[in-house]
């Protein structure tokens, strides 16, 4: 009977371990960015060529960095959530890897909730902020340093239940 | 940065193309997570090569191309784990187990079973009625 024991309780770990392995998202790594200073980039502005914009720019303030491109679906479905983000925080675009023709009707379309988007056509920013799953979001302190990364789109959830406590104890 | 230094030459090229396949296998692509960068074709693994490419060329060490990469995405992008403290179940997990297992293989195996019941005289009786 002890045997029969010891044969249950292995498989019941077993079956634990795996069944925790399964519920983690494989999609979310942890970015080794977090609590490094937000890399630097100078882009021009996705409605403004010849003016650019620069991540020091936002220094004193908490801000958020919202990874978008009119060609990525989930940045639809997370539109609405960092439009009412953007009521309280402000919120910066990044134009990741998109024709400025497709992406200025995105935006007159589907309403810009954006401070400023900046245009990063060729993706080269976007490496240097570790993005591999447009959308993303970043939550930058007034220090300039992250705070915070959210690999696919945000849900309303998401946004309450993490990113504006989060805000809101940054901005205190 | 390293638009500054612009590629050596063609004359390197297929030693840089040689050195950009190696860094390219040794390390993941975020996207499709079970491939390389150099088996994905995935837009972003196209760009990560192309930025290894650029970094070869300006003469960084492989060392330097990983620990920029690793930088940026973290230690996942290593194809082949690291060997730390973290990653020490992983590496060591297996052999454990498989140590584990022979121990019980061998526990089993050289149990000392008692001894089968002899045959009484009446079953020698029986089965050499039965061999007739």
């Amino acid at each position: 009977m002890r045997r029969a024991a010891w044969i249950a309780f292995f498989f019941v770990s077993l079956v634990a371990l795996l069944a925790a392995g399964l519920m983690l998202n494989p999609r979310e790594v942890p970015s080794p960015l977090v609590g490094k200073p937000a890399p630097h980039f100078e882009l021009p502005l996705l409605a403004a060529p010849d003016k650019s914009f620069s991540q020091k720019d936002m220094l004193g303030k908490v801000w958020v960095l919202n990874v978008w491109a009119s060609w990525c679906p989930p940045c639809l479905v997370e539109h609405p959530v960092i439009t009412e983000l953007s009521k309280s925080v402000p919120v910066v675009g990044l134009n990741y890897k998109d024709a400025r023709e497709d992406a200025l009707p995105w935006l007159k379309r589907n309403g810009d909730p954006f401070q400023l988007t900046v245009y990063d056509q060729k993706g080269r920013i976007g490496i240097d902020y570790g993005v591999y799953g447009v959308p993303e979001t970043y939550v930058i302190d007034r220090s300039g340093v992250i705070r915070y990364k959210h690999i696919g789109p945000l849900s309303a959830q998401d946004a309450q239940k993490k990113v504006r406590p989060l805000i809101d104890e940054l901005s205190r | 940065m390293l638009i500054l230094f612009p590629g050596a030459g063609i004359a390197q090229a297929p030693d840089v193309e040689e050195r950009v396949k190696h860094l390219a296998e040794e390390l993941r692509c975020l996207v499709c997570q079970n491939q390389t960068l150099a088996d994905s074709n995935a837009p972003l693994a196209l760009d990560l090569r192309n930025q290894i490419r650029e970094q070869v060329q300006a003469g960084a060490s492989d060392e330097q191309v990983v620990d920029f990469m690793v930088a940026r995405y973290g230690e996942f992008v290593r194809y082949r784990p690291p060997f730390t403290a973290t990653t020490f179940f992983l590496w060591v997990g297996p052999f454990l187990f498989l140590i584990a297992g022979a121990i019980l293989l061998l526990r089993r195996v050289t149990k000392s079973h008692p001894e089968a019941p002899g045959l009484s005289d009446e079953d020698r009786a029986r089965a050499a009625k039965l061999l007739e």
